[in-house]
């Protein structure tokens, strides 16, 4: 049996409690090289796809142009210092991303940790962000939750609105075709049963029926599903002019490709997550043109242009016309934020991007109870370009084309 | 509408047959648990895939080429990396768990090989995506051609296992691989060769759907779940169970996706799936074990 001095005991606790100090020190400027940027993204499993045309590109694009000009300044530290990248896999399993994100806090020590892609994946790391204090900038999570998480997780930055914004700018955008005359009362929906489409049809079907549309055909199919000819057949007998799925990739596709074999071809074509990829129009040939879909751009603005052809230049791949802008927007607002703090005080950074204004490629941004209202919401493919129908603050920046063109059969 | 139902549930069983068959050769005959299935028909797809964007060549003349190359790699992957394990396994379950790890790492190489080359995007490309007419009901070509490919395989391979004396060789090993060599089978190059004939079904699969399905490097997963179930209920090792079985699946799929709901098409197949195994555990075509 060891018996323990007070004195030992004490000892060590002092020995102890100057470690821990000394550890949570910050890092004095001059042992500083670069600030140091750490984020675990799904490199294989099934949110790899979308996160290899969503995320990961702009996080390259942005380490790639701060790093050009030289650096982020940090004014009271008197240094401008480039960024230096950890980068983890998450291997699309929500439990690999909160360990990454614990070790990237704890281990790697690193000042700033960037979200993974998608909704589940940033709804499952909330809390480890939160724990260890690092703004969450989450650019690819639609969730109609948003004001309930930034209030409970303070640091988190809700950046893609909810179901709810999409489905009724969709509803309020057919009301006025179906007034003018265009399109007829029935609309048939088909949605994936998995987050995205489960938010967006359970707020679209109310808003259809509060509209007067009626919903000849108002199914879910499982994720994974790889025929749609069922789908398809039926809903080409119903007369629904408007076809909207609220789908993942790659559904979106099949979706597509399907309706064209088929010859179904309705006066509205939308679809879900995937329209605004750049690959959509390569996959469905001349039938991309008039399709509509979530998401959108602003094909006027010269900065989102601009964007454009960097993106190109790096990553060899155009962007997506949806969440690709916004998470740019984010990372553009996170060195503005550093530089205006001038220091890597995580707090301030997190308190700044809350209240300050910043100037974006999608424009000036304020967050409002931290997330981004000011949204493209319905988007529409037309001469190339996937561009904004409807806006949650601004007027669309083109006017829709219905009816779509007729598909042009393959040969 | 029944006969229109019922096509389109054959096509699409077409293409679960089709990816299916390769595996059961691989686990019935030379008793590899391979998970790393699926990637190798993701990569025949890819293969198809570049030789029709790049080079302009026509997926069914690029199988000609493809086919050969996915039994060349698959007969090197039983040669270098599955026959030591084979051979220093007495008992089948053991074969099975250390099979089981031993292509799990093979998927993820595979697929990281893939990534590098490919990255993770979606690729797709169309191929004979047009309409077909059948007694008044439109299915793709594409669709059609798994299936037609499909019944010509289990055909061709039912004839070969059952006609000739390679075929029965080939049975002898499945059934029994212990006694095998007392009447003069060399196991160990028989199971290669039934290995290798897997991979080339697994690319003919794969050159198929790339024509109608996009695809991706991280997509494999989810053909090496499908075939395992296909192959467990029509039976380890039986072609003609998977026939069967891929387009029993099919069909209900389609089914239950016009009649009932398409929300439930996963639930029915577990459903039948489950069925099977209680009903007859060696599958609808398998022979009981003693």
């Amino acid at each position: 049996m060891t018996n323990l001095s007070r004195r030992t005991v004490m000892q060590g606790l002092g020995v102890g409690a100057m470690a821990t100090a000394l550890a949570g020190l910050p890092v004095f400027a001059q042992d500083r090289t670069a600030i140091r940027i750490g984020y675990a993204i799904s490199k294989t499993g099934a949110n790899a796809a979308g996160a290899g045309i969503t995320t990961t590109p702009n996080y390259l694009l942005w380490v790639d142009d701060v790093n050009k000009a030289g650096g982020i300044k940090l004014s009271k530290l008197g240094v401008t210092l480039p960024l230096e990248v950890t980068e983890y896999d998450d291997r699309s399993a929500a439990e690999e991303t909160v360990r990454a994100i614990e070790r990237l806090a704890t281990q790697d020590n690193v000042d700033l940790i960037l979200p993974t892609w998608g909704t589940g994946a940033n709804l499952a790391a909330g809390p480890t962000f939160d724990r260890f204090g690092y703004p969450q900038l989450a650019a690819t999570a639609v969730t109609d939750m948003a004001p309930q998480l930034a209030a409970r997780w303070k640091h988190s930055f809700w950046m893609l609105g909810g179901g709810h914004d999409y489905a009724n700018a969709l509803v309020e955008l057919l009301v006025k075709q179906r007034d003018a005359g265009t399109i007829n009362n029935k609309v048939a929906i088909a949605s994936v049963a998995d987050g995205f489409g489960i938010d967006l049809s359970k707020a679209a079907t109310p808003a259809f029926t509060e509209a007067g549309f009626e919903l000849v055909y108002d199914k879910t199919y499982p994720l994974g599903t790889s025929d749609f000819a069922p789908i398809i057949n039926e809903v080409s007998g119903l007369g629904a002019d408007t076809f909207v799925a609220f789908s993942y990739p790659p559904d979106t596709f099949a979706l597509t490709q399907q309706a064209v074999v088929a010859d179904f071809s309705p006066k509205v074509f939308y679809l879900g997550v995937g329209t605004a990829f750049p690959i959509y129009p390569g996959i469905a040939g001349p039938n991309h043109n008039g399709v509509m879909g979530v998401g959108g751009i602003d094909p006027d603005s010269e900065a989102v242009a601009a964007y454009f052809e960097r993106h190109i230049a790096l990553n060899g791949q155009a962007p997506d016309s949806w969440a690709s802008a916004i998470t740019y927007a984010s990372l553009e607002m996170l060195q503005q934020a550093i530089e205006r703090v001038g220091d890597i005080d995580r707090e301030a950074i997190s308190a700044e991007l809350s209240s300050g204004e910043f100037d974006t490629i999608i424009g000036k941004v304020k967050l409002v109870d931290n997330q981004l209202r000011s949204l493209w919401t319905v988007g529409q493919w037309q001469d190339g370009k996937f561009v904004g129908l409807a806006h949650t603050e601004r007027d669309g920046s083109r006017d829709p084309v219905v009816p779509k063109p007729d598909w042009v059969p393959a040969t | 509408m029944l006969s229109s139902a019922i096509l389109t549930g054959l096509v699409l069983g077409g293409t679960y047959a089709l990816v299916a068959m390769g595996l059961t050769l691989q686990y019935g005959v030379a008793r590899i648990m391979n998970l790393a299935y699926g990637d190798i028909v993701i990569a025949a797809s890819f293969a198809a895939f570049v030789l029709f964007s790049a080079l302009g060549i026509n997926p069914l003349l690029g199988m000609l080429l493809i086919l050969p190359l996915g039994f060349a790699l698959n007969w090197l992957i039983y040669a270098i990396l599955l026959q030591p394990l084979a051979r220093r396994s007495r008992d089948r379950g053991r074969l099975e768990g250390d099979s089981i790890l031993a292509t799990f790492g093979l998927l993820f190489v595979i697929q990281g090989v893939a990534l590098v080359i490919f990255g993770s995007g979606f690729q797709s490309y169309n191929f004979l995506a047009v309409p077909v007419n059948i007694l008044g009901t439109i299915v793709a070509a594409n669709r059609l051609l798994a299936l037609v490919l499909a019944v010509a395989f289990a055909i061709g391979l039912f004839v070969l296992l059952t006609r000739t004396r390679f075929g029965t060789v080939i049975r002898a090993v499945a059934a029994n691989p212990a006694s095998a060599p007392l009447v003069g089978v060399n196991v160990d190059s028989v199971a290669r060769f039934a290995f290798a004939l897997g991979g080339a079904l697994a690319a003919a699969g794969g050159v198929v759907i790339s024509m109608y399905l996009t695809f991706s490097a991280t997509m494999g997963v989810v053909f090496t779940m499908k075939a395992l179930i296909v192959v467990i209920m029509g039976g380890v090792g039986n072609l003609m169970g998977a026939l069967a079985a891929g387009l029993i699946l099919g069909l209900v799929e389609t089914l239950v996706s016009t009649y009932i709901d398409p929300g439930l098409t996963l639930a029915a197949t577990y459903l039948i799936f489950l069925a099977v195994l209680v009903v007859r555990p060696q599958g609808l075509f398998g022979k009981a074990t003693s």
